[in-house]
């Protein structure tokens, strides 16, 4: 595709060179349809390229570490300390352990996750987006092996311009080879979560392991493949939604890396011994659109496809430091703090905003009650359903019946016994299918990490019946304990 | 496209579509190539689809594809391995008499999964869903039963159905007294009065003396002297709580009247008799088995 930006050829300051890089999202370049423009992002030193690599070095040792982790639960549950048993519908995390009853812990989690990246974004910005996103963790990684192989942006140019030859086609293989390689780890490592991974891996090995796991490895390859090292800022710009979330999470106050245009314009390329005064510092040398893995230009503003991961900041400060100006031309700033400056006043930031506030509420709210929750999580629990159809049962002799399914739970890792009883009115006789006619309370066997059903019968004999409904109360006690689980339901006879 | 009249957002320098809401402008943004790449694979899916897989109809029939794939074959040879998977505890349902089937938890749990579903393709329609019943239809929940509620009556009951097509079905015919004239209206009345007194509810006492004879002629050579009913003739208890066509003067009139029977099918040999053993099971742990 052809480029209508005219590029100036100058140099932009004694020392430094200028980059031909051209924003992949300038206006000028704009058709129907667009073919991807190539980025072949430069390599930069900085305080944020340290940063990404140590949250990369974390993310990714978190990612393939964590399934390896043992935690010793007794011989009624697995050890693995982060496992999504599905077969046995039980999700472990460390010390915690959820059942499908208790699914709202992870609506809780989510919760967290969602309102943490929004607070997270009304103070930072695009964090997320710029360090920890697997995307981002990824491409990054994809990105360097690229590097490693082909050199760096100009070197690719180059030999994406070459005609095909022998070392251009070895350069080529390899770094699709290892890409495939880590593609095919990463789909490796996600199965380890839903299965005892030294079993499983061991399966793997011997060919054994189930077509599901293949075929999870097989498309997680493919995404990670495709994803990470073809599409890269395509995913980005078009395919994810947060993006557009973003819009309602950042304000005029939420740092963003930003061109403080109050310091750089007006811009243009700067003579040794030329003076500073009436221009701004920005020498118009491109190289934060050369580093920039997105493709875009930092000094166009805010935009859609950045990902606010400060590479441009390093670029940037390097230049910065050659041509004897001060670092952070292009820093973590907020819209707002331009303005502040270019009208002479001094910028600030405001982290304390209703938004932030609210967002802090919510979190430390939903936090507590997960906490609650988990803290006063009993190691036995009673669900009462009770039968809706028929609602009730009239018998011969006018008495009535009510049916309820008991599931008794028993969360601890070893067999226990359970004393059923139930109150709250005057039955003629309980009836357990398989038991038969029972007297309160019930002994019960419940084996360890199990559920038992039970069909409770109740028969209240006619002159006891009230009409409607009367409260009937159920409750399940470990022997020998003084925990107990009490559940109220009602028991039903219809208008009389 | 003409490049005339191309409308130019001043703030990101990119062309409109020329749609305008409230003064709120559309971008033309473009879109992704590859993103056009996928619609036209779609399309290639499509055809490569129709030559593979059942696709097209004809006059006589439809087009079967290179793959000729047919999802009812899919769905027979998925049942076919099912029975094939559960053969061995059908086997044993076969084998087993009702009792050891109740005795024995797993062939339990395999009985009353497989009677419950049986349960819910045959018997709801009329039975209700949770065999609650209805008008002339028994409730399955009770201790009521017309012919007996031990495992095998139920089991016999259902083989052979009521008033059916079986030659051993259980067979019982309530008169219709008043329909065909057997008794005049006024006896209905009374009689009427007399079985409302059996079910231990206030009745007219006049009414009830009147009746005492025209049950004792009419009534009690199936439903007893004492109006009990009885099993073997598939006659209802008149002293109980539960009526089968309702518990109103007004109903029980319409039942001498008419002498209603309802049908229930014959289920042997449209079921096999594991699956029946199985049904037995499952409405015997209803609530009412005996």
């Amino acid at each position: 595709m052809s480029i209508h930006t005219v590029i100036d050829r100058r140099q932009p300051a004694e020392g430094v060179e200028r980059s031909d890089a051209v924003a992949s999202n300038s206006a000028a370049n704009r058709k129907f349809y667009k073919a991807r423009v190539p980025i072949h992002p430069k390599t930069v030193h900085g305080t944020y390229r340290r940063l990404k690599w140590i949250v990369m070095a974390v993310t990714l040792a978190i990612y393939y570490l964590v399934p390896w982790i043992r935690w010793e639960r007794g011989s009624s549950a697995p050890n693995q300390a982060v496992l999504v048993d599905l077969a046995h519908e039980r999700f472990y995390f460390f010390f915690i352990e959820i059942w499908p009853q208790e699914v709202y812990y992870i609506t809780g989690l989510l919760i967290l996750s969602a309102v943490g990246l929004f607070l997270v974004t009304a103070l930072f910005g695009r964090l997320w987006c710029g360090y920890a996103c697997p995307q981002t963790v990824w491409t990054d990684l994809f990105i360097q092996v690229e590097r490693w192989i082909e050199g760096d942006r100009g070197a690719r140019i180059r030999l994406a311009a070459e005609p095909w030859s022998a070392a251009k086609a070895a350069k080529r293989i390899s770094k699709h080879a290892i890409w495939l390689l880590i593609a095919v780890a990463t789909g490796g490592a996600w199965i380890f979560y839903f299965a005892d991974a030294p079993t499983l891996a061991r399966e793997l090995m011997h060919g054994q392991a189930a077509f599901a796991a293949y075929g999870a490895i097989a498309l997680l390859t493919f995404t990670t493949y495709t994803l990470g090292g073809l599409m890269r800022e395509q995913v980005c710009t078009f395919m994810c939604p947060w993006p557009r979330i973003q819009g309602a999470m950042i304000d005029n106050e939420a740092l963003s890396v930003t061109y403080r245009a109050d310091r750089g314009e007006p811009r243009g390329p700067h003579k040794k011994g030329e003076s500073w005064q009436g221009r701004g510092a920005c020498i118009d040398c491109n190289q934060c659109v050369a580093a920039c893995p997105m493709g875009i230009d930092i000094r166009d503003g805010v935009q859609l496809e950045c990902i606010n991961c400060g590479l441009c900041i390093d670029a940037c400060d390097d230049v910065m430091a050659r041509i004897g100006q001060a670092p952070r031309l292009i820093a973590y700033d907020t819209d707002a703090n331009v303005r502040r400056r270019q009208r002479g006043g001094k910028g600030r930031f405001r982290f304390v905003r209703p938004r932030t506030v609210l967002y802090a509420g919510v979190m430390v709210v939903v936090a507590a009650a997960m906490a609650l929750g988990l803290s006063t999580r009993r190691s036995v629990d009673l669900d009462v359903l009770r039968d809706r159809n028929p609602d009730f049962v009239t018998l011969a002799d006018g008495s009535v019946r009510n049916g309820y399914t008991l599931k008794l739970m028993n969360r601890s890792d070893e067999t226990r016994k359970f004393l059923l009883s139930i109150s709250g009115l005057v039955p003629r006789g309980i009836n357990v299918i398989g038991l038969g006619k029972v007297t309160p309370p019930v002994v019960l066997d419940v084996e360890a990490n199990k559920v038992r059903e039970l069909r409770v019968l109740v028969t209240v004999a006619a002159q006891n019946v009230k009409s409607g409904s009367q409260p009937i109360v159920f409750t399940l006690q470990p022997a020998g304990t003084a925990e107990e689980r009490v559940v109220p339901t009602v028991f039903a006879a219809g208008e009389r | 496209m003409s490049d005339t009249k191309k409308d130019i957002d001043s703030h990101s320098g990119t062309e409109t579509t020329g749609h305008e809401w409230d003064g709120i402008k559309e971008l033309n943004t473009p879109l992704p190539r590859w993103w056009l790449g996928i619609f036209y694979a779609c399309i290639a899916w499509a055809v490569g689809y129709w030559i593979l897989m059942p696709a097209w109809p004809t006059l006589h029939g439809y087009t079967h594809g290179l793959l000729d794939h047919s999802q009812r074959d899919e769905v027979m040879a998925n049942v076919a391995a099912l029975q094939h998977a559960r053969a061995a505890k059908e086997h044993a349902l076969a084998g087993a008499t009702l009792e050891q089937i109740q005795s024995n938890p797993d062939l339990l749990q395999f009985a009353m999964a497989e009677g419950k579903t049986t349960f819910a393709d045959n018997c709801a329609p009329c039975h209700g869903s949770g065999g609650q019943g209805a008008h002339g239809y028994p409730n399955l929940n009770d201790d009521v039963w017309i012919w007996g509620g031990k495992l095998e009556d139920i089991q016999h009951t259902i083989t052979v159905g009521v008033r059916s097509t079986s030659p051993d079905t259980r067979q019982s015919q309530m008169p219709a007294f008043g329909r065909d004239g057997m008794l005049k209206d006024g006896q209905i009345d009374d009689l009427t009065e007399y079985v409302v007194h059996l079910s231990g509810r206030p009745a007219n006492a006049r009414a009830v003396q009147r009746a005492a004879k025209l049950f004792a002629d009419n009534c009690a050579a199936c439903h007893g002297a004492a109006g009990k009913g009885d099993r073997s003739a598939g006659a209802p208890n008149l002293t109980d709580n539960d009526w089968l066509y309702g518990p109103a003067r007004a109903d029980i009139r319409d039942q001498i009247w008419n002498g209603h029977g309802g049908v229930m099918p014959t289920w042997g040999g449209r079921l096999s008799p594991e699956t029946i053993k199985a049904l037995a099971v499952y409405v015997h742990s209803l609530g009412g088995g005996e």
